[in-house]
């Protein structure tokens, strides 16, 4: 047993944060979000240069043959820096294809996400599904050889980044995989709570390209989608990370009734829960990614990474709402990288299911564990 | 990193449940599945199981009868006696008197002393609190003066766990009322049997005698009692915090009271023809628990990890351990009268009482707001 990074994820971490810190800092990181794109294709370049594109992808398709594990100290330091660019949809996306795709279109795609030619994005969400995975009404129709794709998504997290999309949709046997030219949809564009882009789809009979065989795709979306769970589990520690730090150090520097603020014993205990709601939640990120490669017992799988989640969706909360109050009112100002942290940790607790969507989903898993 | 045991560790732990599976008692075990009173003997026999094993203290000193297990072995074994109902061990003696004489005693008192300890034959208990002197411990005033080779102790311990039950007590006291007041402060090992020493019963709210105040009145002390150097008792006493902290994150009882409660939600009747495991409002509840207990268990492991790649004990963070351990202690016992029919809360069943006696650990081996002080300064700097 051990939580260390090897050598080789150290090294990718500590190139990252390198890299984050020179071309990613607060103010720079302003612009990108400022910008038309919403992200940034040099970064975007420099993330493919540094090899994190294609950690989690197996080496048959260009990747280095990781997973979640590779990638939590990369996800930590996204988490710190507020990284805005479309890392988690292709990373997510592109794991649909390497389970469910052909080889053919393995092929095709996935060497082009690690060289950082390609962006993907998995719009599956839909209005009124809150987060239940199956509930997909998009319809796939099959004519002839052809099939085409009609119906709506909606905030599809990287749509406007991504060349290709990976789309889910009803189909006989359940809900199906496939490829769709993002040109060929039509993309309402919104900027995210935390400074992200993504965008409702309209699809209108757009021509589809089935992903893989065809056929009933949802344990492969279940799959995942918890490692996208996992990813923004440990992305999530390195946001609170910070806001802990930087809570700490205004504690420290600030200065009411002639002494520092952190002297007060109310703020003390109150910043001591912080801090160790971020240390249980880093454990529960630690236990989501380990499990999110071990394939072998899906339900296993399923209940660690809701687990997980629950712990980090409350204590992100609480963290976020804390790291505000005992900044007072320069918690609220836009000026400051804490309100834009809270900003983000307010969407991870909710992306991929939130609190009660888990509570829910472990509760089920537990019962038919009992049952068997 | 690799969250998985070593095959090693697999067949360790396996050792360990299959020995608790042969040696366990199965009148203890009831005992401690029915939340029964363990008595003086119980615990004895049960320390000396362990004893004649070679494992009832695995982290002292080989030399005194440790099991030079790691800390993740020793970590497996606190797990494992857990999760198969074995009573507690008093730590008195063993974790909080045996490390601090094995670190601060000299050749002649580690000799007199621990191997009476290890097998159980003299049974300890701690003298810390005073009736004015609980968190702020250091302001303490039992006075032991020093009388050619003699000290003479006068003054009052309170809240003194199982000194009923004790042939020795380990106590602070106040052997310079003229320093500040840590340094004024000394750790003397007395005899329970010594003349002046008055034991008196501190009933508790949920019915039950567990605690004691304890009265010396020109209580007689060989000088050769006294641990480490005179007025350095403060430095002892840090050493030991440490040690006691360490032991508070075990999850094996944990998880087996969170089974029993799921086991119990599960066979009582809710509204609707439901059980009350299902309700969702309960149901909820019990599923943060679980959660709580998992990454508590993982953190745990973290810092043990820590430890075998530093070498250093890890600092104030334990206290986290303490703090969420002891929470999640008490909304266990709080969810199980949550689960019960309101029938069956009466005086004479058993649910009641532990909620009542729960309560009490936020409360010792340092408050949970205490320990909250000890992280702010320590580890986060404030």
């Amino acid at each position: 047993m051990n939580f260390d990074q090897d050598e080789a994820q150290q090294l990718l971490t500590d190139s990252l944060q390198r890299f984050l810190a020179k071309d990613y800092d607060f103010e720079q990181r302003r612009t990108i979000v400022a910008s038309p794109e919403g992200f940034s294709t040099r970064a975007w370049t420099t993330l493919s240069a540094i090899g994190v594109l294609g950690q989690a992808l197996a080496p048959d398709h260009g990747g280095f043959g990781g997973g979640a594990v590779e990638l939590m100290g990369a996800m930590e330091a996204f988490g710190a820096a507020l990284l805005v660019e479309p890392f988690l949809p292709t990373m997510l996306a592109g794991r649909l294809v390497e389970r469910a795709g052909s080889e053919a279109q393995k092929q095709a795609i996935l060497p082009r996400v690690v060289d950082g030619a390609l962006r993907l994005a998995f719009a599956h969400a839909e209005r009124g599904a809150r987060h239940d995975l199956g509930a997909v009404r998009v319809q796939a129709r099959q004519d002839g050889g052809r099939w085409t794709v009609t119906g709506e998504k909606c905030a599809v997290l990287g749509a406007g980044a991504a060349e290709t999309l990976v789309v889910s949709a009803r189909i006989p046997a359940g809900v199906g995989l496939f490829l769709i030219d993002a040109k060929a949809a039509r993309l309402t564009p919104q900027r995210t709570l935390d400074g992200m882009r993504a965008a409702d789809i309209t699809f209108d009979g757009v021509a589809a390209e089935p992903l893989g065989a065809g056929g009933n795709a949802l344990p492969m979306i279940e799959e995942a989608v918890d490692f996208a769970t996992a990813l923004v589990c440990a992305e999530a520690v390195g946001a609170m990370k910070f806001a802990c730090d930087t809570t700490l150090d205004y504690l420290k520097t600030r200065r009411q009734f002639g002494v520092p603020i952190g002297s007060f014993q109310a703020l003390q205990h109150r910043m001591v829960d912080m801090y160790i709601a971020c240390e249980l939640a880093r454990s529960m990120a630690c236990l989501a990614c380990a499990k999110a490669d071990a394939a072998d017992d899906a339900a296993d799988r399923a209940r660690a990474i809701s687990a997980a989640k629950i712990k980090i969706a409350d204590a992100a909360r609480l963290v976020s709402q804390e790291a505000v109050q005992l900044h007072g009112g320069m918690g609220m100002s836009e000026e400051l990288k804490v309100s834009h942290t809270f900003r983000r940790l307010t969407v991870i607790a909710q992306q991929f299911g939130d609190a009660g969507y888990h509570l829910a989903r472990f509760a089920t898993l537990d019962a038919s564990r009992i049952a068997a | 990193m690799d969250l998985n045991y070593s095959s090693d560790e697999l067949a360790f732990r396996d050792e360990v449940r299959g020995w608790l599976a042969a040696k366990l008692p199965d009148d203890l075990r009831d005992k401690v599945e029915t939340y029964a009173e363990l008595t003086r003997d119980d615990l004895m026999r049960w320390h000396r199981l362990l004893a004649a094993k070679g494992w009832v203290a695995p982290a002292w000193e080989q030399r005194w009868g440790g099991t030079g297990w790691t800390a993740v072995q020793r970590n497996i074994f606190e797990e494992e006696c857990g999760a198969a109902g074995a009573p507690p061990i008093v730590l008195f003696g063993l974790h909080m008197c045996g490390p601090v004489l094995q670190r601060f005693g000299t050749e002649a008192q580690k000799q007199r002393f621990l191997p009476p300890m290890y097998k159980g034959e003299e049974f300890w208990c701690q003298g810390y609190s005073e009736p004015g002197s609980g968190s702020d411990l250091a302001s303490l005033k039992t006075r032991a003066e020093r009388r050619g080779d003699k000290y003479i102790v006068n003054g009052q311990k309170t809240w003194t766990t199982l000194g009923h039950f004790a042939d020795w007590i380990f106590c602070l006291v106040r052997t310079d009322p003229a320093a500040k007041k840590q340094e004024g402060i000394s750790f003397l090992l007395i005899d329970m049997k010594t003349p002046g020493i008055t034991v008196r019963p501190l009933m508790l709210m949920d019915g039950m005698h567990h605690v004691n105040e304890i009265f010396f009145d020109d209580v007689e002390v060989p000088a050769e009692n006294l641990v480490h150097e005179e007025n350095k008792g403060w430095t002892v006493a840090k050493y030991l915090l440490g040690h006691e902290r360490m032991s508070a994150g075990r999850t094996g009882v944990l998880k087996r009271e969170l089974a029993k409660l799921k086991d119990f939600a599960a066979r009582q009747p809710g509204s609707g023809g439901q059980t009350i495991l299902a309700d969702t409002h309960f149901r909820e509840k019990l599923t943060r628990v679980e959660v709580e207990i998992m990454a508590l268990e993982l953190t745990n492991l973290r810092f043990l990890d820590a430890m075998r790649r530093t070498g250093q004990p890890p600092g104030a963070d334990v206290s986290m351990l303490k703090i969420k351990g002891t929470e999640i202690q008490q909304t266990l016992t709080e969810l199980m009268m949550q689960a019960a029919d309101p029938a069956d809360l009466h005086w004479q069943g058993v649910l009641a009482h532990r909620y009542c006696n729960m309560r009490k650990v936020t409360i010792y081996g340092g408050s949970n707001e205490v320990q909250r002080n000890i992280i702010a300064k320590a580890t986060l700097g404030l």
